[in-house]
């Protein structure tokens, strides 16, 4: 079975678009994932996510590019049960869902808030891998599969406020002292 | 540029939100940060506003009947810097007199930061539910004075980490 950890080249660091910006709010294009171009922008995405302080995932429409691309890597983090180290991947579905919770999450593109959101406790994905277009299918859990969700909502033009669970749900997010 | 601090309190009724939104939207006024709520069936509306005088968007307000409105010149606040970690309290019990009051002053007494707060009467049952920034160091404590005053209340208590996970 194709493993689905990354393995491409150092990429460029890029900046990461803020909302509101409309590529944030606009379905990513699929793409080919045998286009050179789109093997170098998976690999910006892994230097640029590997930059960010905390960053476990980012997607395209984060740097501009509104492209059905992400990247995820929770390794290390204390929420994580299953976990796959860095993986890059394109086109991605969620064809299995279940195990629903709530959880208060944030993201690199809404800086000032974050919002309570449901989330499937695993997920199945099936995607193709940059480069070489491999199909793959991603079977997970916890945080993993929580940061999943989060990246193929960014390819789908959705930011988590568009899933928060209510009115009261949203809060400004702070800078501890 | 100053900001203005706007409620609006009253009998709950469709479309109240869109008159008090198109009144303030009429005379200038950009709603920056607002909440409304509906409190044992009283429409309740806080807004910070910029933009007119506090004179105009009263005269605005004017034609809304029913309802008890105060606008106030404030200082902009800032926001963003927290001096401690978010936790949630969470009470319920039996309702009596002084819940809040004693549960909000030991947050305060280990120098918590409530940054919000909701309490609810259903029945005989009694929820509230606070957030707060709390001193790294003072968790421990603070549990365990929670704890002491809840007993003494006869209530239930439960002070939890509020987590974000930031993706």
């Amino acid at each position: 079975m194709t493993t689905p950890r990354w393995a491409g080249p150092e990429g460029r660091v890029l900046t990461v678009v803020t909302a509101p910006a409309g590529v944030l709010s606009t379905v990513g294009d699929e793409v080919d994932p045998t286009d050179p171009e789109i093997a170098r922008l998976a690999a910006d995405l892994v230097a640029t996510m590997r930059v960010s302080p905390g960053c476990v995932g980012l997607a395209a429409p984060q740097v501009g590019v509104g492209v059905q691309v992400f990247a995820v890597d929770v390794t290390g983090h204390p929420k994580a049960a299953t976990t796959h180290g860095t993986v890059v991947l394109c086109n991605a579905k969620i064809i299995e869902a279940s195990r629903w919770k709530a959880g208060r999450e944030g993201c690199m593109s809404v800086p000032d808030l974050t919002g309570d959101v449901k989330r499937a406790g695993r997920v199945v994905v099936d995607a193709v891998l940059p480069g070489t277009g491999e199909p793959v299918t991603v079977t997970t859990d916890a945080f993993e599969a929580r940061a999943l969700q989060h990246e193929v909502d960014h390819c789908a033009g959705r930011l988590f406020l568009d899933r928060v669970a209510g009115a009261h749900a949203v809060y400004q997010r702070k800078v501890y002292l | 540029m100053h900001e203005l601090a706007i409620t609006v309190i009253g009998p709950d009724r469709t479309g109240i939100v869109a008159d008090v939104a198109e009144a303030l939207a009429g005379v200038g006024a950009n709603l920056t940060d607002s909440t409304m709520t509906r409190l044992r069936g009283h429409f309740t509306m806080t807004l910070i506003c910029t933009g007119p005088t506090a004179e105009a968007v009263e005269k605005a307000l004017e034609p809304l009947t029913g309802v008890v409105t105060t606008v106030r010149r404030v200082e902009p606040e800032t926001d963003t810097a927290a001096a401690g970690e978010p936790y949630v309290v969470s009470v319920h019990g039996a309702d009596r007199l002084g819940i809040v009051a004693a549960v909000t002053r030991v947050v305060a007494a280990e120098g918590g930061n409530i940054t919000d707060l909701s309490t609810r009467l259903a029945g005989t049952l009694y929820v509230l539910i606070a957030e707060a920034d709390v001193p790294p160091g003072a968790v421990d404590e603070l549990a365990e004075q929670l704890a002491v005053a809840a007993a003494e209340l006869g209530v239930e208590v439960t002070l939890r980490r509020a987590e974000s996970e930031i993706l």
